[in-house]
């Protein structure tokens, strides 16, 4: 079972790195499902022979209801849609951004080990992994260029945050979890939203195109 | 309780299911009077908590949904002239997010939970993003963006933040609960190393939403773009109760025995923004943008305030207060000097005070009011600021805090002196949009209300900001 675990951690940091190194939308797009999808299982995995396993069975759910199929769907058809040109343009090249997130999970480990947690381990790379994905996120929002990008980053960002809330997925109010998951597709929805009328206004989703307003 | 948060939210879906575009301000005037009568009933008999405590009509919340549900009466008045001049815009939408609102605001004052209270935070963005787009140019959509990726950004943040705070209380003998009279009781309990972390998370992410430098990105530009009604909305009311969480935070980090750190980190962020403010103020050609570093300013006045803590504390919940309502009047004016002369660039409008004769002078009255000019609210605000500063023996920053609003006087004083004064023949006019009864009286009388408030604070108010300050424990 542990074994299982932590190749479920390892894999979802890999995620980050081939995210952080994909040249294309679609590649990027679809890790990102899949980071989502293994966060649903580690939900599950985690909870294993704890109390409150409807409680978990349903955020498990969620998270691959909308984490893994509802947003890359809503991402898919916003490309199609808006016939948005298939690369990811970076501001910052691949490996630089590598480099970046390599020292971001280095450091990630480093606090972690530095903060212990109060309500023990329940697994010694969560906080690691949670706040190594919440980084990835941050770069990637940061350092690319089409708006697609920016909402995958922030995808990735609420990701790391959904890992590290699974530390508390037994003493927190399942509404709290729930709007974690509701403002998530929420965001996303609205940001889609807007981006069409980016595509209208500016025939393309360059966010760089989006920067006449400054002092 | 549960009346002013439901209400608007009911109101909400009579506009977006109203199919007539002229009557459907009447209901942001409904809303806004239900909440307004709402509030008022709370203030006569204060309830207990609701929700098994997850609602309280506290202190703080008194003080700020007192101030937001006049703000949003006021504003609802103005809304019935400016709609009814931009009927060529399909006003659902606006005024259906307006209501939502109201309605999440009320829900972030009130809320002692502190899950309950990033929720709220995230429809405040979710609610104005679209409304930031309404006059459907590529400056508003650009801006719009900008607010909402900043923001959700911000709100990701907090939402760790407060994972960790949760985490803080996790543990053996820890309170298990985000309820904030419950991490109060726990004080100490809590583990130290995961609430300075949690703060520092929460400050960033309730900070970008309050538009503390270096914050700020989105302010000048969701501000410069939106209508001058959501301005008035968004720094008078979204950043007051950005504010109140900041606050609830404070409250949090000084039980659990980090309050000299969470402090420091406040009187820094809250001087650096005034500095970034002075900084770009000087010079600034729109004047919209202006009253948005204006906005980052006080910001900075209030993290500033709450951070000295003591008497400068109290200052700070005055000067939620008084910088809501001056907000109020100075988006409200400028936006009727926008439409008037259908451009905001400095170079292109003179004389505003002949051409509107209400809202160019209220636009000058409203500027010495906001920089501190007595006998007006915020320079008793202030000034209790500065004196708490210097009685806590920290003349340095007290030194500061004085400069940089000296500087911003100067800064804005040319700016708003150019646009109110001298003679408006030759500058463009768009035409049938003077002031009228439904756009100048509604700042004409915030304007007031500032200046009452300057001139007599009544007892149980000032009882009120004390009490708030004692709350928040600074």
């Amino acid at each position: 079972m542990n074994r299982w675990t932590d190749s479920l951690f390892i894999l979802v940091v890999i995620i980050d790195f081939f995210l952080l190194a994909a040249s294309r939308l679609r590649a990027m797009i679809r890790a990102a499902a899949a980071q989502g999808a293994l966060l649903s299982l580690l939900a599950l995995v985690l909870a294993w022979g704890e109390a409150q396993v409807g409680h978990t069975i349903a955020l498990a759910a969620g998270a691959l209801v909308v984490k893994g199929a509802l947003i890359p769907w809503l991402l898919y058809w916003a490309i199609h849609e808006a016939s948005i040109r298939r690369e990811v343009e970076p501001i910052v090249g691949f490996v630089p951004s590598l480099v970046l997130g390599a020292l971001g999970v280095g450091a990630a480990f480093a606090l972690s080990s530095y903060l212990p947690l109060p309500t023990g381990a329940v697994h010694a790379y969560l906080v690691p992994t949670a706040l190594s994905t919440v980084w990835t996120g941050l770069l990637l929002i940061v350092t690319r260029r089409k708006a697609v990008t920016q909402v995958i980053g922030f995808l990735v960002l609420e990701n790391g945050v959904f890992v590290f809330g699974l530390l508390l997925s037994d003493f927190m109010p399942a509404m709290v979890e729930a709007g974690v998951l509701l403002d998530l597709f929420a965001a996303v929805f609205v940001m889609g939203i807007v981006m069409f009328d980016i595509n209208r206004e500016f025939s393309s989703m360059d966010t760089e195109k989006l920067s006449s307003l400054k002092d | 309780m549960i009346f002013i948060v439901l209400a608007p939210l009911a109101l909400a879906a009579v506009a977006f299911a109203l199919g007539s575009q002229r009557r459907r301000p009447l209901v942001l005037l409904a809303g806004g009077l239900a909440h307004l009568s709402g509030v008022v009933a709370l203030f006569r008999s204060p309830p207990a908590p609701t929700l098994g405590g997850w609602l309280e009509f506290d202190p703080l919340a008194r003080i700020v949904l007192g101030t937001t549900s006049v703000l949003f009466m006021v504003c609802a008045v103005y809304a019935q002239g400016y709609l009814a001049r931009r009927s060529e815009r399909d006003n659902r939408v606006f005024v259906g997010g307006l209501l939502v609102l109201l309605s999440a605001m009320t829900v972030v004052a009130l809320s002692q939970h502190l899950g309950l209270l990033w929720v709220a935070i995230e429809l405040t963005t979710l609610s104005t993003a679209p409304l930031i787009y309404f006059e459907r140019t590529a400056p508003a959509l650009e801006a719009a963006w900008k607010y909402l990726l900043v923001c959700s950004l911000g709100i990701a943040f907090a939402l760790l933040g407060t994972f960790f705070v949760a985490l803080a209380g996790g543990g053996p003998g820890g309170p298990r609960s985000l309820l904030l009279a419950d991490l109060v009781r726990a004080g100490s309990a809590l583990s130290p190393g995961w609430v300075r972390a949690g703060f520092v998370f929460l400050l960033v992410g309730y900070g970008t939403k309050m538009g503390l430098a270096p914050l700020h990105s989105w302010k000048p530009d969701a501000y410069g773009e939106a209508p001058g009604l959501l301005g008035a909305l968004l720094s008078g009311g979204v950043t007051s109760v950005a504010f109140v969480a900041v606050a609830r935070v404070v409250q949090v980090c000084g039980a659990a025995g980090e309050s000299a750190f969470a402090r420091a980190a406040l009187v820094g962020m809250g001087l650096a923004s005034m500095a970034l403010a002075s900084a770009f103020i000087v010079g600034q050609r729109d004047f919209k943008r202006m009253l948005a570093y204006s906005s980052v300013e006080h910001m900075g006045v209030l993290a500033f305030g709450l951070g000295v803590g003591g008497a400068a504390a109290s200052g700070a919940m005055f000067h939620a207060v008084n910088n809501s309502l001056t907000k109020g009047v100075l988006f409200l004016a400028a936006g009727n000097i926008h439409r008037s002369y259908g451009s905001k660039r400095v170079e292109d409008v003179r004389g505003a005070a002949r051409r509107l004769p209400v809202s160019g002078p209220l636009f000058l009255v409203g500027f010495l009011a906001i920089t501190g000019s007595p006998p007006f609210g915020p320079f008793f605000s202030e000034f209790s600021i500065l004196f708490g500063a210097v009685h806590a023996g920290r003349f340095v920053v007290a030194g500061l805090f004085l400069l940089f609003l000296a500087i911003i006087f100067v800064a804005m004083g040319a700016i708003v002196l150019r646009v109110v004064q001298g003679d408006p023949s030759g500058c463009p006019e768009v035409p049938r949009h003077g002031d009228t009864w439904l756009t100048a009286a509604p700042p004409l009388l915030l304007m007031a209300v500032v200046l009452a408030l300057g001139l007599f604070l009544p007892r149980p108010l000032k009882a009120l900001f004390d009490a708030a300050a004692a709350r928040v424990g600074s």
